[in-house]
């Protein structure tokens, strides 16, 4: 693929229109599986969290998860879904060694929730609406290792393991309509889409929707269309892209790509592909054209679900504030323009705020040290804000010290990269580093004398009341005090010397 | 020792609750029986001596203890070889499941451990319940006990013959289209389909999960009872099953009265292919309930014509899904995993050798039936047949308490006669699959010999869902009347073996 050059992404725009749909899969965080008692925590002993039915031992029969289908309402209702007043689970047939059954307990084309939507805030602090066609309730497949293969794939590989601990885990899978009309913006859409989502369930409590950990994944479908055709071009289905960064890059990607061979004459084919992290392409999984057939049909072993009205209502009365409204109030609380509160939600600092400010600090401050020194170390290491070594805790501490007065922004600053350096507690910094402010008057009255005999023109004019020159001489006592003083106390001693008022 | 063999599961259980025999003595005697018989029959896949000798101790000490016993403790059974038995070998009369040792027991077995009845072993069947004749077991077919060349019936022939024989005074069945019922018919013995829901199907090995129901097997109408009351019940473990009251069963087998009840017989249920015979034997029993008091009307059921097709789309349908987790991969049976072979080579040779040929021909006709393109000519319209004939049934039961008919239009036929006709094999289930597909109630008791060939015919009983103790009341009273007709059990006039 790396070895055909793609045409450029404003060139695929030029000429092409993006239609995108999302399929997002979520891992509830239920404390048992779909359809049996077996624990869903993560990282224990391969095959240890297992039974019969999980195991889809001959004779065994699923029981539904109460807990499954309420976290499925729940998410239907915060996607403004309406609720199936009756459903059914469905058996979707496919053999993979992974799953137990060789089929899956799906839902077909009784989905628990549909014909709902999820409006997003883009960079620019614009909205754009995402319908949702559907979720539904499954269960997950075991995992599969393939062992002495290059690219840990199958291809290749002496043998494989599998691990059925997560055979049955409570998946919802959340689809959306086609996305149409987001042109050039396709990209940031598909990743605006799945971070306000993962918003969504964090807030509903539903799961952690941890990307990293699979508990949420992403597949990107995408096809092109000429400007002005309606009929949808032949899409290609990226599986498991799996982080805010990838969403965006395999759509980019695809893009290109489908533009590549479509202006070559081309035609695209239907397939899943891969996306690789290191380089951003995708290459062809396997061929997937609409005569696959998975024989769905009712599954025989589970009732009906038929979610009572009362129930349901409940479920949305209960709902907590939803992460788009919860923004616009903190917006206000904090007193933000719709700028700055974009780049405190860009930057993922939401919730290091809010925690800073849990530790007593006032909004300003906290936003202050996390969008400024925090920010820029999480953008030169190129990871994200709530990744750094650093905790709402120990901000809270230095914001603390600098409003004793104890330490000026200039300090701060150095405890703040030292902390992040791994060198300790704020405190531990300061006294290591003896970075505290000098605050000892006779040792600052001393510096201050010596910068006024150094620069009578400058205390001449300060004297005749260009108050506005006393910068200077602030500059002058930092400079002798290597930057320990703190400067409005400066300023004030040396308008005092001189006697002038502030 | 012949004695004992031949007792009631009734008269066994009381003979063991007053210290008349010991447990250990019955389930002896009938371990000895199976040494004795059972090469001719071959109704037992596996025996557990150990398993049983060690339970019927245990029913002994209990009673040594002076603790109470329940109605069938010490009782021996004979278990289909379908439900799952801790520790104990579990084939489904299957090839692939050859060697498989289950890590749990079905719900059903468990609650015969709890009841102290004795599992003496696991009993031969159609492979996968997928039969009416248990030709199509792995293991070879099971031999009438009233003709040895002549089929038990299927998919259960290992418990009915067991039953016949006198290996086993109690023995467990499934029935997904006449399974219990016909077997019962064909040998002389007495079977019951549960109203679906009624017996837990955790650990039963579906064939097809919406029509498989297991039900109690035996000589006679109250052991049937007995035996339905010990596994009946709602087990959370199975999703469809029903959360209420299980009929009073064992109430209705003893009262075995019809004076003032409707009994409807099906029109549809009579004509060409049912032997003259059986015909005559059901007509006599017509005449029989009428003459117990029971009034008679004819009821039309037109949609039961379409059974046999809705029942060949929709069985096997679910069966091709419920099978494809035989794969070679966890457990049971593994051919050519050579080291040189991917896994879905191992896979396709493993289920190549491992499912015999009418287990491939329902898999392929499920599979069809299920693709896109082919679901609603197919398995969409067997369910509206379903449906069709749940309207049937209800019209008839608002006039009438129960429906009657032949359990099997004809008596047992000879091996081999049917093995490559299956569509002469699948007529066997005409009269029985209606209530499979509609989810009732029914029962199979004896009710003669067919006088042409001197086999034992079947009539069968319908009763609406959950209303399974009307079975036990019309079966216990035609058992009653025919019994002092004949001055002995119908099963007497088997010849020995």
């Amino acid at each position: 693929m790396s070895v055909i050059s793609l045409v450029s992404y404003e060139d695929a725009l030029a000429s092409y229109d993006p239609v995108m749909g999302l399929e997002v899969h979520v891992e509830l965080g239920t404390k048992t599986k779909m359809f049996c008692g077996c624990s869903t925590e993560l990282g224990a002993e391969p095959n240890s969290q297992t039974c019969p039915t999980c195991l889809g031992l001959p004779g065994s029969l699923p029981v539904v998860n109460a807990i499954g289908v309420e976290s499925a309402i729940k998410i239907g209702l915060a996607l403004n879904c309406e609720i199936a007043e009756w459903c059914r689970f469905a058996r979707k047939n496919y053999f993979y060694p992974d799953m137990p059954k060789n089929f899956q307990t799906s839902q077909y084309d009784e989905p628990i929730a549909f014909n709902g939507y999820l409006d997003v805030q883009l960079e620019d602090g614009s909205t754009f609406r995402v319908e949702i066609e559907r979720a539904h309730m499954e269960e997950d497949t075991g995992k599969s290792s393939h062992i002495g293969g290059a690219t840990g794939r199958i291809h290749g590989a002496s043998h494989s393991l599998l691990d059925y601990n997560r055979a049955g885990i409570p998946l919802i899978e959340i689809v959306t309509k086609p996305i149409e009309g987001a042109g050039e913006r396709a990209p940031e859409v598909a990743k605006a889409y799945v971070a306000e989502l993962r918003e969504l369930i964090k807030a509903l409590d539903v799961s952690e929707a941890r990307m990293d950990k699979g508990q949420m994944r992403c597949d990107v479908n995408l096809s092109l269309r000429p400007h002005g055709r309606e009929k949808f071009g032949t899409r290609s289905e990226t599986k498991n892209v799996n982080s805010l960064r990838s969403v965006e890059r395999a759509a980019r990607f695809e893009i290109r790509r489908h533009a590549t061979v479509l202006d070559e004459g081309g035609t695209i084919i239907q397939e899943t592909r891969h996306f690789h992290e290191e380089d951003g392409s995708t290459t062809a999984g396997r061929i997937k054209d609409n005569a696959e057939d998975y024989r769905y049909f009712p599954e025989p072993d589970l009732v009906p679900i038929a979610p009572a009205r009362d129930w349901v209502e409940e479920l949305r009365a209960g709902l907590p504030e939803l992460p788009r409204v919860r923004r616009a109030r903190l917006q206000g609380e904090w007193g933000l323009s719709d700028k700055d509160m974009q780049s405190v939600l860009n930057a993922g600092a939401v919730q290091p705020i809010l925690d800073t400010i849990a530790a007593g600090t006032n909004a300003e401050q906290a936003r202050k040290w996390w969008m400024g020194e925090v920010a820029r170390n999480a953008n030169e290491t190129g990871t994200e804000l709530s990744e750094q070594p650093i905790t709402p805790a120990q901000v809270a501490r230095i914001a603390a010290l600098v409003a004793e007065g104890k330490l000026n922004d200039k300090l701060a600053k150095q405890v703040i990269a030292a902390v992040l350096a791994g060198e300790g507690e704020p405190d531990a910094v300061i006294e290591a580093r003896g970075l505290a402010v000098v605050s000892d008057d006779s040792a600052l009255g001393a510096a201050v004398d010596q910068a006024i005999a150094e620069n009578g023109a400058i205390a001449d004019k300060i004297r005749d009341g260009k108050i506005a020159a006393v910068g200077a001489l602030v500059g002058a006592v930092m400079k002798t005090t290597r930057g320990q003083a703190d400067a409005a106390k400066v300023k004030d001693l040396i308008l005092a010397k001189l006697g002038v008022e502030a | 020792m012949t004695e004992l063999i031949k007792r009631t599961a009734a008269d066994t259980a009381a003979a063991i609750a007053s210290g008349e025999v010991s447990a250990v003595e019955v389930a002896q005697a009938h371990l000895d029986r199976i040494d004795a018989v059972d090469k001719k029959v071959n109704a037992f896949l596996h025996v557990d001596t150990e398993g049983a000798l060690s339970a019927a101790r245990a029913v002994d000490e209990k009673r040594a203890k002076g603790e109470k016993l329940g109605p069938l403790a010490g009782v021996p059974l004979a278990l289909k070889d379908v439900f799952t038995t801790k520790g104990v070998p579990t084939t489904c009369g299957s090839k692939i499941l050859e060697g498989w040792i289950p890590p749990y027991d079905a719900t059903l077995t468990t609650r015969l451990k709890d009841a102290g009845v004795v599992i003496l072993g696991k009993t031969n069947m159609d492979e996968f319940a997928m039969g009416s004749s248990t030709e199509n077991s792995a293991y070879g077919p099971t031999g009438n006990p009233w003709d040895l060349s002549r089929i038990p019936g299927g998919s259960g022939g290992g418990s009915a013959a067991a039953l016949a024989a006198y290996q086993a005074p109690l023995a467990i069945g499934t029935d997904t289209g006449g399974s219990i019922r016909q077997p019962g018919a064909v040998t002389g013995t007495v079977g019951v389909k549960p109203t679906y829901g009624a017996v837990s199907r955790y650990g039963l090995i579906a064939f097809s999960s919406s029509l498989d129901q297991g039900g109690p097997c035996a000589r006679t109408v109250l052991d049937t009872a007995l035996l339905h009351e010990a596994i009946a019940g709602y087990d959370p473990l199975d999703s469809t099953s029903i959360n209420a009251p299980v009929p009073a069963v064992v109430e209705a087998a003893k009262r075995g009265e019809v004076r003032g009840m409707r009994i409807g017989v099906v029109k549809e249920f009579a004509g060409e292919g049912y032997q003259a015979g059986v015909m005559q034997r059901f007509n006599e029993s017509v005449e029989l309930l009428r003459e117990l008091g029971a009034e008679i009307v004819e009821v039309s059921c037109p949609s039961f014509t379409l059974a046999l097709p809705a029942y060949y789309l929709i069985a096997p349908s679910e069966a091709s899904s419920n099978l494809a987790r035989f794969d070679a991969m966890r457990y049971g049976l593994r051919v050519g995993d050579d080291g040189t072979r991917s896994a879905e080579d191992v896979t396709a040779l493993t289920r190549e050798a491992g499912f015999g040929a009418e287990v491939k021909r329902r898999i392929i006709l499920g599979t069809y039936a299920l693709s896109s393109g082919y679901y609603d000519a197919y398995y969409g319209s067997a369910q509206k047949v379903r449906t069709l004939i749940s309207r049937d049934f209800d019209a008839a039961f608002a006039g009438v308490d129960v429906l009657i008919s032949p359990t099997t239009p004809t008596t047992a036929f000879p091996i081999g006669e049917r093995a490559d006709d299956p569509m002469a094999m699948y007529l066997a289930d005409l009269c029985t699959i209606p209530s499979n597909l509609a989810g009732n109630a029914a029962m199979s008791l004896p009710c003669g010999l067919a006088p042409e060939d001197n086999l034992p015919v079947g009539l069968q009983i319908i009763a609406p869902a959950m209303a399974d103790d009307r079975l036990y009341r019309v079966g216990g009273a035609v058992e009653a009347a025919l019994n002092d007709k004949w001055g002995h059990p119908l099963l007497e006039e088997a010849p020995a073996l």
